[in-house]
């Protein structure tokens, strides 16, 4: 790890609130993850927001010493949004869920997302409404036996990756609790990119939905599921890298190496303009039932709406001016009674 | 020419006001003739109050009742109230129009119709048998009649607008008409058409031939010698400016926040008839005002109360549906007592309703409309110039006692105009507010929620200051440290505890001063955009034997410290309102006063007449 010398200690993050996850809770993975993390940063305290919504994950902020705001159900994305905008100086985080951000939230995602708002989200993905108890989430497997669904589920589930490059993003990534290693340069890369950082952060609820995420958590099977895709360098995977993915019009499709040759494997680029490759990758895997890529899919540049809303500001106050309301009436035209 | 419509000619007859509807096709340009003509009323001094009235469709089908749009002009040489009651002109494009509008014109009234329009087809699609201009079923009325198309047809001949693009001047021709009738300046309405189209472009041109056209038809035909003065208002001296609702409170939010020292930032999703108000805004970011168009309406106040814990003063603005919606976080704004204003431009519901007509049935949504206890200041707009005002003072009570405030407005002060004399711009009552920056507590701590001993309010830092960083959000807060808290006793504190910072503003707020003669039996309480009317009908009645006193609300909640002793005052409380009753059951409720309801809900104001006829049944019923 790191020895640069920083100025700031875990400890430093944590707030004097008892943390309330269940025992065993993902959630505490992710909460060091992030405190560890924050204090990496040479960036005061004051400086970082976190909004989150309603859930298990919404909770977060309460346990950060920060500034903070636990919302409403879906809406943090919105919230988050008016904080960014009001002042660019803040790195503000969405802390949010697959219940909380995808369904009643859905529609705030894609459209922060599509304006690039500089925002950092962390949707916490455990495939299950934990806070109510147990019921399916749009990111469910189909036919998933719930207290709300004893016959199993009807509901075809979101693939966040899928939905969040299909709503224009520039920057998204995917990542596991348990590997903090990974969720470390993925919350490290988020922060960097100016602009909507979408990270889905499988987390396990071990209540709920225990082992979701078994292939790619479990001794035995990881190694076999994981496809980090790293900048740069082929796309394989396998505990002897024997595995790749080959990118066609038929998509990505999963192959052994040795059968097409290492110069057939795709060699990962997140920064491509068009978001097709980064979309046949996200398509490897509905939902971790084999091998399934994390890491960046997609890094792009592209104006944040902040800085559009601040440069346009700029150019109205240099266009005119007088900002008096006065000649503001003027301009509205006068007349006088004597 | 109708024979029987020939009238001699007259002298200028005097008249100290006159009402002018101008009605057609919602494509017929009719709110744009009326707006031309309000403004050059304006520049010939009169006072004014307008009313346009249009179909929530965009283009209704052409020539049928539902797509006729109108614009009342009430000009005077008095300071007036209202819009006025029924029309004394009615300018009609075709018979839609007239059958439309019929009913609100003055008996012995004018009716200028396009003659064009009235063939088969279109008699037809407005259901009449014969035709009402020759079959004498109009005897109450003058009727006097153009034909319009065809004139303007020849008019805008040689000006290059081709095709059905010609028939669109029309509406100049008969603004021409009316202006030579009413001896109407033609300056501005020159002015206007070159700024607008430019002045030498074909549509332009078509335009100002086909004004010219109607103009020198009124001077140059028999028919129409007969014409009217109404001379300038003697309104007190001042400075002068023609305003809508919308665009008043639009600038009072700029206003407020220049006042408060604060970035103004509005959040909001497009809707009838608020919408106005965000696009007056968001042309106004020379002042450093933020405007965002939210994905919905949700967003649209979610966004404003992420600005308002940042540090601005936020705004949200919206109609009825729009504040269904948006409840849920208005609880939030009120349990994180955070500043937030919340623009309700009330339309006629439930529902989608009649979306561009007026109605004040959205005040118990603005009183009681939230989960929990839940209460929040409430204010409303009188006129399209008080909104102004309204809008500083909403953002007064938010910055002040750190709370949502609802603003109510609506479809009538959304889009009526009227003269607004300008107060001193530089000398606006400035609104004292800080963002925290220094830890209150001992030790360094800070407590979010510690409240300020006369207000009440919890202080106001926002993130990026340094040493207080806290957490806030929808769970019960414990006093001063505002962390989560499940303690029973400590929920029914702080639900007292906001419920008093509310009731307290009355300490605030200035007590209602009552308008009329001692003598006054009956008391007449309004809100709202109903405040013209209302005035205009207590008046009537008092001139006419029936003495009456008014008091108008501005604010409905808290409400103002001396309601309550004044309404004890008087043998009988009437409460017109545009709604079912819902002011009369607030008050009912809190003053145990017999308060009777004049209820109207017809997605139009109430008429002076209204008023004083009700006063006077009152009045004439002795038990």
């Amino acid at each position: 790890m790191t020895t640069t010398e920083t100025r700031f200690t875990r400890s430093d993050f944590q707030s004097n609130q008892e943390v309330k996850w269940c025992p065993g809770c993902g959630d505490y993975t992710i909460l060091a993850s992030v405190q560890t993390f924050l204090a990496s940063l040479d960036v005061d305290r004051e400086k970082h927001v976190f909004i989150s919504g309603i859930g298990c994950s919404s909770r977060f902020p309460y346990y950060m010493n920060t500034y903070g705001m636990h919302s409403i159900h879906g809406r943090a994305p919105a919230i988050a949004t008016g904080v960014a905008l009001a002042n660019p100086e803040l790195t503000v985080w969405v802390i949010t869920g697959d219940g909380d951000g995808l369904s009643i939230g859905g529609n705030h995602i894609i459209h922060a997302l599509r304006r690039n708002v500089n925002l950092n989200v962390l949707l916490f993905n455990n495939q299950i409404y934990g806070l109510t108890k147990g019921q399916y989430s749009p990111t469910s497997e189909a036919g998933k036996k719930t207290k709300t669904s004893p016959l199993g589920s009807l509901d075809h589930p979101f693939n966040p990756v899928s939905l969040a490059l299909g709503a224009e993003a520039t920057f998204v990534a995917r990542t596991i609790d348990m590997d903090r290693t990974h969720s470390t340069q993925m919350l490290q890369a988020a922060y960097e990119h100016h602009g909507t950082s979408f990270v889905e952060i499988y987390q396990n609820c071990n209540v709920f939905n225990d082992k979701a995420f078994q292939i790619l958590t479990g001794r035995q099977e990881r190694d076999a599921n994981r496809i980090y895709l790293k900048e740069g360098e082929p796309i394989v995977f396998g505990k002897e890298d024997e595995m790749g993915v080959v990118v066609g019009v038929e998509g990505a499709q999963i192959v052994r190496v040795e059968d097409v040759g290492i110069e057939a494997i795709a060699v990962h680029d997140p920064a491509r303009p068009n978001p097709g490759v980064a979309f046949a990758l996200s398509r490897l895997a509905h939902g971790p039932s084999g091998p399934t890529p994390i890491g960046i899919f997609r890094r792009i540049q592209r104006s944040s709406y902040g800085d559009l809303l601040v440069s346009q500001i700029d150019d109205a106050k240099a266009r005119n001016s007088s900002a008096s309301i006065s000649d503001l009436v003027q301009q509205h035209g006068t007349w006088t009674v004597e | 020419m109708q024979e029987e419509t020939l009238s001699p000619p007259k002298p200028p007859e005097k008249l100290d006001r006159v009402v002018i509807r101008f009605a057609g096709d919602s494509g017929d340009g009719m709110q744009l003739a009326g707006t031309r003509f309000m403004e050059s009323s304006a520049a010939f001094g009169n006072d004014l109050a307008t009313f346009p009235d249009y179909p929530a469709e965009i283009r209704a089908p052409q020539g049928t009742l539902a797509g006729v749009s109108s614009f009342q002009v009430h000009i005077a040489d008095w300071d007036i109230l209202t819009h006025g009651d029924e029309a004394d002109v009615l300018v009609a494009m075709n018979p839609a129009a007239l059958k439309a509008n019929l009913r609100e014109v003055v008996a012995g009234g004018l009716i200028l119709a396009n003659e064009d329009a009235f063939d088969d087809r279109n008699l037809e699609k407005a259901g009449y048998e014969s035709n009402p201009l020759t079959d004498d079923s109009l005897s109450n009325y003058h009727v006097m009649t153009a034909p319009m198309e065809k004139l303007t047809k020849l008019a805008v001949a040689g000006t290059g607008v081709k095709g059905r693009s010609v028939l669109r001047s029309k509406n100049f021709f008969a603004l021409g008409l009316i202006s030579w009738m009413f001896n109407r300046p033609t300056e501005s309405v020159y002015g206007w058409i070159e700024e607008k189209f430019g002045a030498d472009t074909p549509v332009g041109q078509a335009n100002v031939e086909a004004f010219r056209a109607g103009f020198n038809f009124g001077n140059t035909t028999e028919e129409f010698h007969h014409t009217f003065e109404v001379a300038p208002a003697k309104l007190p001296a001042g400075t002068y400016t023609n305003i809508t609702g919308n665009q008043a409170l639009a600038w009072g939010l700029v206003a407020a926040a220049k006042s408060a020292g604060l970035t103004l930032f509005l959040g909001s999703y497009p809707i009838t008839p608020a919408t106005s108000i965000l696009e007056e805004v968001a042309r106004l970011k020379h002042f450093g005002a933020k405007t965002f168009q939210a994905e919905d309406e949700i967003a649209g106040v979610g966004v404003s109360l992420g600005a308002a814990f940042a540090g601005h003063l936020a705004v949200t603005t919206t109609s009825g549906p729009g504040v269904a919606l948006k409840s849920e976080t208005l609880s939030l704004a009120l349990m994180t007592e955070l500043p937030l204003i919340l623009v309700d431009v009330q339309r006629a519901g439930p529902s989608t309703g009649l979306p561009t007509k007026v109605e004040q049935s959205d005040l118990m949504m603005a009183l009681y409309g939230r989960h929990g206890e839940a209460p929040l200041p409430v204010l409303a707009a009188a006129s399209p110039s008080d909104a102004f005002e309204v809008a500083m003072e909403a953002a007064r009570i938010a910055l002040t006692y750190m709370t949502p405030v609802i603003l109510l407005s609506d479809g009538y002060l959304a889009n009526g105009a009227e003269p607004w004399r300008l107060p001193d711009f530089d000398d606006l009552p400035s609104i004292d507010i800080t963002h925290t920056t220094k830890p209150n507590g001992p030790d360094g701590v800070f407590y979010p929620y510690a409240r300020d001993e006369v207000t009440g309010a919890r202080p106001w830092a926002v993130p990026g200051t340094p040493g207080l960083e806290h957490r806030i959000g929808g769970l019960e807060k414990a006093a001063l440290t505002g962390n989560v808290s499940h303690d029973p006793d400590n929920h029914e504190m702080m639900t007292a505890a906001r419920a008093a910072k509310v009731a307290g503003i009355a300490n605030d707020i200035p007590e209602v001063e009552v308008f009329g003669p001692e003598e006054a039996k009956v008391l007449v309480v309004s809100w709202g955009s109903t405040f013209g009317g209302v005035r205009a009908g207590v008046k009537n009645a008092t001139t006419a034997g029936y003495p009456a006193a008014h008091v108008h609300l501005r604010y409905l909640n808290p409400l103002p410290r001396n309601l309550g002793d004044v309404l004890a005052r008087y043998d009988k409380v009437l409460i017109p309102e545009l709604n079912l009753g819902q002011l009369a059951m607030v008050l009912r409720a809190k003053f145990l006063v017999p308060a009777i309801t004049l209820s109207k809900v017809q997605g139009a104001p109430f008429m002076a007449n209204d008023v004083t006829d009700k006063i006077i049944e009152l009045l004439e019923d002795k038990s």
